[in-house]
């Protein structure tokens, strides 16, 4: 333990809670409180109602919310695959060629998501590159913002595997696929499924990018939370933000739960 | 299957890690590549398991040879020092891997992974994790795992050196006994710990700055070696600067018999001396010398003397009364148990 003394202890946990409470845990508190709610003049929210509620899981907000988790896993499940796949290939490249690659893969995070959402939109307007007004182009937009994230943590964990796996495997006989099959793979599981975690996460509550991508008939939950604090509805739109952030703890948690059972650790 | 190294040299980036190894391990032999770290002994058993590709020079397995070959399709068995078991597959799926991958019928299987378990002594073990097991365990699975294939050549790289002592030891008869029940199976055994390779080894062959040193059985290596490197790597020496005179050697102006045989009059050599060979009192070969350390060994006392400006390593048995600090000692040794050698560093 880094702080021995009792009061010492104690000060520190002071300083968490000043901290942690503002920041973290009132906004959100706020609007689990502002989501009951019909009036908030006072201190307390006043005039307690699920309402709000039974608008944010039925008719429109249920199916933005279909849409945010179906597009949150597509996304992720593609940016997986291809951030996987890059992070495998450069492990294999000189220390140069390795460099640019990952310069490449985080391009999009280091580009402000406007202006990825922007170039989505630019490039995928016209035929025959046509995904304008499809809900494929809010998936593509959200998979080249998150494949990022997989690629950088399936690398990371790629150079911390231990080549005497595949070496071993390879002498016992084992064909190069195999060998990623049977060995890399399992090895880097736990890893893969903290990676797509984390892509889920950024995607269910992507909005910037979304903005200008999304067609009416694919609005993610987010845009939906977005449009009704713009027009006034702080309530209702503070239902809808606590069903998108239960939605994904609960997502989150099922994969992780998937990472755990695969984990051999 | 024997291995040959057809004068094999590995580079990485102009950086000459390997200088033409040549080097042959007959059928059925245990070969040690004994050396330092940066001997080149690694890089001359993944040239052979197909993890280097040399830059010049021709590996082959029998008559087969194996330079292009990529590694799944070389047939050789492998153990690393850090064991490298899959920690996500049980200890049965361990020493099945290899055959699996191989598409060995299933029924065949099964009893190859009993009787590889059945001869590491690890029977009892199938259905646990790797995690689930101590590290001799481990190294007993991973040896199971790669006889499992039943290969003709055997590659261990410093197999025990992550375990301690006693367990070594251990393992080290155990390696014996694999060894005479698989008379066939040649193997390559690199380690720095010359006592492995002295008692595992049908022949060493000692690597030093990227070359091959001497190669010979473990009695040439010890009675006769080549050069003042093998001669203090293998067993440890007394190495005296020397001038050959007529009927034996100069040693800072005390004379000294010993076989010149091959030498010059006149010229500079290295007397080599093993320290149990060096005796306390009157003897043939005499040197007096001054006490500097006396260190008890249980069963011996292992004593420095400075004679001549060099420092002089003498083992002897358990003493009633060692000498103390400072005493002078006359240290002898039969001038047959020492060997000259061409004159090296020592005399920098």
């Amino acid at each position: 333990m880094l702080v021995h003394s009792r009061k010492g202890r104690w000060a520190v946990w002071a300083v968490f809670l000043v901290l942690f409470v503002p920041l973290f845990a009132l906004p959100l508190l706020v609007v689990l409180g502002a989501s009951f709610a019909t009036h908030w003049s006072g201190v307390l929210p006043s005039g307690l109602t699920t309402a709000h509620y039974r608008s944010a899981t039925r008719g429109e907000a249920l199916q933005a919310l279909t849409t945010s988790l179906v597009t949150a896993l597509t996304a992720s499940l593609l940016a997986l695959a291809a951030g996987a796949w890059a992070a495998l290939a450069g492990a294999a490249l000189n220390k140069r060629h390795r460099r640019i690659l990952d310069a490449l893969f985080v391009l999009p995070v280091a580009v402000p998501s406007v202006v990825v959402g922007l170039s989505v939109l630019v490039a995928f307007s016209k035929p025959p590159m046509l995904l304008n007004g499809t809900r494929w182009i809010v998936i593509l937009a959200h998979t080249v913002l998150v494949t990022a994230f997989a690629h950088q943590s399936v690398s990371a964990a790629i150079t911390r595997l231990d080549p005497a796996y595949e070496q071993v495997a390879a002498s016992l006989g084992a064909r190069p696929g195999y060998v990623l099959w049977r060995v890399r793979l399992p090895l880097l599981l736990p890893s893969l499924t903290a990676a797509a975690g984390l892509c889920i996460a950024l995607s269910m509550g992507e909005l910037s990018a979304t903005m200008m991508l999304y067609p009416p008939d694919w609005t993610p939950l987010p845009v939906l939370i977005y449009a009704a604090t713009d027009r006034g509805a702080l309530f209702t739109g503070s239902a809808v933000a606590v069903v998108l952030m239960a939605a994904t703890l609960f997502t989150l948690f099922a994969v992780s739960r998937i990472g755990a059972k695969a984990s051999y650790r | 299957m024997g291995i040959r190294f057809d004068s094999v040299t590995v580079a990485y980036d102009g950086n000459v890690v390997l200088d033409s190894l040549d080097l042959t391990v007959e059928p059925g032999e245990v070969m040690a590549l004994l050396g330092p770290s940066g001997s080149g002994k690694t890089t001359a058993l993944r040239a052979v398991a197909g993890f280097v590709r040399p830059a010049s020079g021709r590996v082959l397995l029998g008559d087969r040879d194996v330079t292009d070959l990529p590694p799944h399709r070389r047939g050789i068995g492998m153990v690393v020092q850090q064991y490298a078991l899959f920690p996500h597959m049980r200890v049965h799926e361990n020493v099945a891997f290899g055959l699996k991958a191989r598409k060995t019928p299933k029924g065949e299987i099964r009893g190859r992974v009993a009787e590889a378990l059945e001869m590491t002594g690890m029977a009892g073990y199938a259905r646990r994790f790797p995690r689930e097991l101590s590290g001799g365990q481990q190294q007993r699975v991973a040896i199971a795992r790669a006889l499992a294939i039943r290969p003709s050549v055997l590659l261990l790289d410093e197999p025990l050196s992550a375990l301690d002592a006693q367990l070594r030891s251990g393992m080290l008869a155990e390696l014996s006994r694999l060894h005479r029940e698989l008379p066939g199976v040649s193997m390559l055994y690199v380690t720095h710990d010359q006592v492995e390779a002295l008692t595992l080894a049908d022949r060493i062959a000692v690597m030093d700055a990227a070359r091959l040193q001497q190669c010979g059985t473990p009695r040439e290596l010890y009675r006769e070696p080549k050069s003042e490197f093998t001669a203090s790597f293998v067993g440890g020496a007394n190495l005296l600067p020397v001038t050959v005179v007529s009927g034996g050697v100069d040693f800072a102006g005390t004379e000294l018999k010993a076989d010149t045989r091959g030498a010059v009059a006149g010229a500079r050599a290295t007397l080599c001396v093993r320290p149990h060979l060096v005796g306390l009192g009157e003897g043939p070969n005499r040197i007096v010398g001054t006490v500097t350390e006396i260190q008890w060994r249980g069963a011996t006392h292992r004593l420095y003397a400075e004679a001549g400006g060099h420092t002089l390593m003498a083992d002897l048995r358990e003493l009633k009364n060692p000498p103390a600090l400072g005493d002078r000692v006359m240290l002898h040794f039969a001038p047959d148990d020492a060997v000259l050698l061409p004159a090296g560093v020592t005399h920098a």
